[in-house]
């Protein structure tokens, strides 16, 4: 069988984090009752006219920056026309012939080997509506208050080889974005979407294949089978002797198959035009510097700076720094706490954990960093021990609460006083002769269970180093 | 006299004074209405009476208590019915539109309402503004008051045929290609399109956006202007509007054009015209040539080349304009239908227009895979070329001087039969859409048959005041025009 | 008559601008395109190689609004002309296969 080559490049869509809506003074919040984000601007109505939210132009030429792009002196809106009821014009005000942003790029880094993803270019539009489906009435139903949230639409290059390629290409956009704070890039709540355009080709050949566009992969993981799944039908179509068509392919991660979206009705022929109702957007330099100055340290120099000052270990300040919402935390508790290795393994290990369990993004941790660093001050002053720690910490990231004052108030704190534990040690050992004898006879794993023992006896709050050196001690 | 024969700016004056009473001239305007708009057809809403005395009892009251004292408060107007009134049903003269009730006003009307003009109806026009006759529109034609077997013009005619019949004093009227000016001409009454972004475009439901502006139709030159100072504005809500250094539109109207450099493009009176027209526009360049302005004649070249460009601008910019009308937010939307698409196009084939359609058909056929450089970058290219020459116009003449049309205005029927011909005779207002210039047109004359001849001055974008000077000189000097036989029936 | 406009034209710009046109309107509409576009082809005896596609008329630029919220809830306006409604929103025939 023919070695066969993946080529993909990929649309990303980023909805930017603008408080209001890219041509009117409409809330972008998420939420509201149907319709209520609306005015005759986003709804299409007669008469109305766009006007340019500032910020989304300041977000595109940041991140334009950030992805290492130049950026157009002079941009232009164009109309893009097609019929869909959850586009209330009918029109989708986008950029065509003049994106503000072009020829950039970004690295990657997979399995140890960097590469350079090409950025084609960055382009300004509007969202759609939402249509949901009225089961009673099988009808749909329109709601446009998402309608005229401000995108960018970031083209890559086809530039990528692979799923891994294509997730570290995505995770890369995605933690630049969000340092910028341009974007939260939540591909479970569509604020990121990745449209992926895949050919293949026999391993060698110079040429491109025909490719196809897929859409609608809500997660890495459904982007990572899309490819998979993609690839496949596509060289069975080759080896079959079939043709690959050019078309675009809507995912059905249930199903695990793609399906052609081709309708007699949809011409794909969108007449793009320049907005006549949008005058140029003109970018000076000065403005441009101004945009640079306000740029955030980024992932890699941050990664960097983790390691050099900290003392981290790689793959911790890659973790920490993958969210700029864990980096925010780090910096700030490390800032008030002063110790950069606990508050690293409570991010590490705690927060992962809690994370996990609730499959939360990281970007919505909302506890006070100023928690995490007292929680660690108790620790470190020796008032509570680590098992406590840990459970006080799950009240920390879940309900923010002041750690002092839980500690206090629900009698927390790590029992010091070695009156207190000699008897209860000794108690201990009374009550359990059997690991006694294992430990004289050779099984000093014992020791461990006399320990939890003597915690479960204290309600975990004895200071677990000192209860072993009275143990050993009586035990001799 | 009748109250209707007066201008806006003197029955301003009479209310003012208390000589009048608001509710006396909306009474008498929609009095008026009634009385002649069953044969005129001018409008396709008429207000509520009312509704209407109820807003002129207020204004009254503004009025007496000096809270407004601008020279058109308590004035009745109408409006034409492309541009949004809150609460008034506003149709664009279509039938896919025939219900539409918008919930808010244009700037344009806003403003005539803060400066508290009343407001008494809603003017009938080609559908969508797309004609030169006003018999496009889903409501019927208009009648020209000057004979009623004639159109009035388009696509603002029943705006234009409403003031020179003595409906109402003066009305709003957009123009995207010469609808504003070709009506007033054919209609023998005053009306101007300022340069682009001078009024807000804002609620005027868009036909050509790159070209369409909104502006006054009245009785005279200083009507004009006082209504053009009236509903000119910055609007930070048209991202197309422009802040003016000037907005005093009226401190033009002075009687003075010693020196003024005034050119008559040749191709203006050469094949097509007829011979009337052209002796009334020579004798009213020699009219201000005899008051010290330096008439000469030159060529402006490239105005076989502004018709088709302005038509595949016009129509490409319409054809994404209309494509929101499809029955899912307001308007029309087709009986029976089984699934999207159908809907849309039952929609849209019912709800539309046969020059409409036409105009959309094309506007979309240009924009298409494979033609958009050839025909629509082709058309942004000639108008780059006609805006340069007519800025090396400007640099020799202060204001171009021509007709508005090759004839007066034709028979009703007479144009719809050959779409082609009726574009053809658009070319000399069309040129000025595409460089977004000011240009009035003001009577100047008639024909054997006694149908009014319109004068058409033009000037540099933002010579606004030039344009308001030159006519109101040339008007000064005018003889007295005729009153059309429906307004020469007051008395 | 240079330009000829075939059926299958029509019909693509029918989909396009979603008309849909009875055979008679087809066929003027056939002939009335092919004569507006030889009209339209008079262009192509001038020379505009050396002209830039002018979009706007004036050097006007940077156009913008700040980004503050300035609607409130506007679903009331919103749907008040929609042809049919439900729960606040627009109903229209089925997009979901």
């Amino acid at each position: 069988m023919k070695q066969y080559e993946t080529v993909i490049g990929l649309e990303v869509h980023v909805e930017l984090a603008t408080k209001t809506k890219i041509f009117c003074g409409c809330s972008t919040a998420f939420g509201g009752a149907p319709n209520t984000h609306t005015c005759p601007v986003c709804t299409g109505m007669p008469g109305s006219l766009p006007v340019l939210n500032k910020q989304v132009v300041e977000y595109a030429m940041a991140v334009g920056l950030a992805t290492n792009c130049d950026i157009a002196r002079e941009c232009k809106f164009d109309r893009k026309n097609y019929f869909y009821p959850d586009n209330p014009q009918n029109y989708q005000i986008s950029q065509l012939y003049k994106p503000i942003c072009t020829n950039g790029h970004v690295e990657i880094e997979v399995n140890g080997n960097k590469k350079q993803i090409g950025i084609h270019e960055i382009h300004m539009e509007e969202d759609a509506g939402k249509l949901v489906h009225d089961p009673w009435e099988d009808a749909s139903l329109v709601d446009y208050n998402r309608s005229g949230v401000p995108l960018i639409e970031i083209v890559s290059e086809p530039d990528m080889r692979s799923s891994e390629e294509v997730i570290a290409y995505l995770e890369k956009l995605r933690t630049t974005i969000q340092y910028l704070g341009a974007s939260d890039c939540k591909l479970q709540e569509g604020s990121m979407r990745a449209d992926v355009n895949l050919s293949v080709r026999e391993v060698g050949s110079s040429e491109f294949g025909t490719r196809t566009e897929m859409k609608n992969m809500s997660s890495f993981k459904a982007i990572a089978r899309a490819i998979a799944g993609e690839r496949a039908r596509q060289i069975e179509r080759l080896e079959d002797g079939l043709p690959v068509i050019q078309e675009t392919r809507r995912w059905d991660d249930n199903k695990e198959a793609s399906f052609a979206m081709r309708s007699k009705e949809d011409a794909q022929d969108y007449r793009y035009f320049p907005e006549p109702d949008l005058p140029p957007i003109v970018i000076s330099d000065e403005w441009i510097d101004n945009v640079k100055a306000k740029e955030p340290e980024f992932k890699d120099a941050k990664m960097a700076r983790y390691q050099a000052d900290f003392g981290l270990p790689a793959y911790d300040a890659d973790i920490i720094t993958s969210s700029k919402k864990m980096a925010d935390i780090f910096e700030a508790a490390t800032a008030i706490c002063g110790d950069a290795k606990k508050v690293s393994n409570f991010l590490m290990v705690d927060t992962m954990r809690l994370l996990k369990d609730a499959e939360m993004d990281p970007e919505d941790m909302s506890f006070d960093p100023e928690n995490l660093a007292k929680l660690i001050k108790l620790v470190v002053a020796g008032a509570i021990n680590s098992s406590v720690a840990s459970e006080v910490y799950e009240h920390v990231f879940k309900e923010n609460i002041d750690p002092e004052k839980y500690v206090e108030e629900h009698g927390l704190k790590q029992v010091n006083d070695e009156g207190a534990l000699r008897s209860t040690v000794e108690q201990v050992i009374a009550e359990n002769p059997q690991s006694v004898e294992d430990y004289k006879n050779g099984k000093t794993k014992a020791i461990g269970f006399l320990v939890g023992q003597t915690m479960k006896a204290m309600k975990g709050k004895a200071n677990p180093g000192m209860v072993n050196e009275i143990l050993q001690e009586l035990l001799k | 006299m009748s109250l209707l024969s007066l201008t806006a700016v003197e029955l301003g004056k009479k209310i003012k004074s208390h000589e009048v009473s608001v509710a006396a001239a909306a009474t008498a305007v929609m009095d008026s209405i009634e009385k002649k708009d069953a044969e005129l057809n001018c409008f396709i809403t008429k207000l509520d009476r009312d509704a209407v005395l109820k807003r002129a009892e207020e204004v009254q009251k503004a009025i007496d208590a000096g809270e407004l004292t601008g020279p058109l408060a308590g004035v009745p107007v109408a409006i034409k019915d492309n541009m949004n009134t809150k609460g008034v049903l506003t149709t664009a003269a279509s039938k896919i539109l025939g219900n539409f009730v918008p919930t808010f006003s244009s700037e344009a009307v806003v403003n005539l309402e803060k400066a508290g003009c009343i407001i008494v109806g809603k003017t009938n026009m080609d559908e969508f503004a797309m004609g030169s006759t006003t018999e496009t529109s889903h409501f019927g034609a208009t009648k020209n008051p000057w004979d009623t077997n004639k159109v009035p013009g388009g696509s603002s005619g029943g705006s234009a045929a409403a003031v020179a019949a003595g409906e109402v004093p003066f009305a709003l009227g957009s123009d995207t290609g010469g609808s504003i000016r070709q009506p007033s001409g054919y209609c023998g009454v005053t009306g101007m399109k300022p340069t682009y972004g001078t009024v807000s475009r804002y609620g005027l439901i868009a036909y050509g956006s790159s070209l369409d502006q909104i502006g006054p139709i009245a009785k005279d030159v200083t009507d004009v202007a006082t209504i053009l100072e009236t509903i000119a504005s910055h609007d930070p809500k048209d991202s197309t509007s422009v802040k003016r250094e000037d907005y005093d539109f009226t401190s033009a109207l002075v009687d003075d054009v010693k020196g003024m450099k005034i050119g008559i493009p040749r191709d203006y009176l050469g094949e097509g015209i007829e011979p009337e027209v052209k002796d009334a526009i020579l004798a009213a360049a020699k009219k201000l040539e005899a008051k010290g302005a330096i008439v000469e004649e030159f060529d402006l070249s490239l105005v076989e080349y502004a018709i088709p460009a302005y038509y595949l601008i016009a129509c490409a910019e319409a054809s994404s304009n209309l494509e929101r009308f499809d029955g899912v937010k307001y308007g029309y939307r087709t009986e029976s239908y089984e699934e999207l698409h159908q809907m849309y196009k039952k929609t849209r084939s019912e709800g539309f227009g046969a020059e409409v359609k036409r105009r959309i058909m094309l506007g979309s056929f240009i924009l298409s895979s494979g033609y958009y450089d050839a025909y629509y970058l082709k058309a942004l290219r000639t108008k780059a070329m006609i805006k340069k020459a007519f800025d090396e116009a400007f640099a020799k003449y202060d204001v171009i001087l021509g007709p508005v049309a090759p004839t007066t205005a034709p028979e009703l029927g007479s144009s719809l039969s050959d779409p082609l011909k009726m574009y053809l005779s658009d070319i000399y207002t069309i040129s000025v859409n595409l460089a977004g210039l000011p240009g009035i047109c003001l009577p100047c004359g008639y024909d054997n048959a006694g149908m009014p001849i319109g004068l058409q001055l033009i000037a540099n974008n933002f010579d606004d005041k030039k344009v308001i000077r030159a006519a109101y000189s040339f008007e000064q000097s005018r003889e007295e025009t005729r009153e059309s036989q429906y307004l020469a029936s007051e008395d | 008559m240079a330009n000829v406009i075939d059926d299958e034209t029509i019909d693509y710009v029918g989909i396009l601008a979603k008309l849909e046109l009875s055979d008679e309107e087809k066929e003027q509409a056939k002939a009335d395109m092919a004569r507006m576009l030889d009209y339209v082809d008079t262009l192509n005896a001038l020379d505009t190689a050396s002209a830039e596609p002018m979009t706007h008329i004036y050097p006007i630029n940077n156009v913008f609004r700040e980004d503050v919220v300035v609607n409130s809830d506007g679903s009331e306006e919103s749907l008040a002309n929609a042809p049919k409604a439900k729960e606040n929103q627009y109903v229209v025939p089925k997009t979901f296969a």
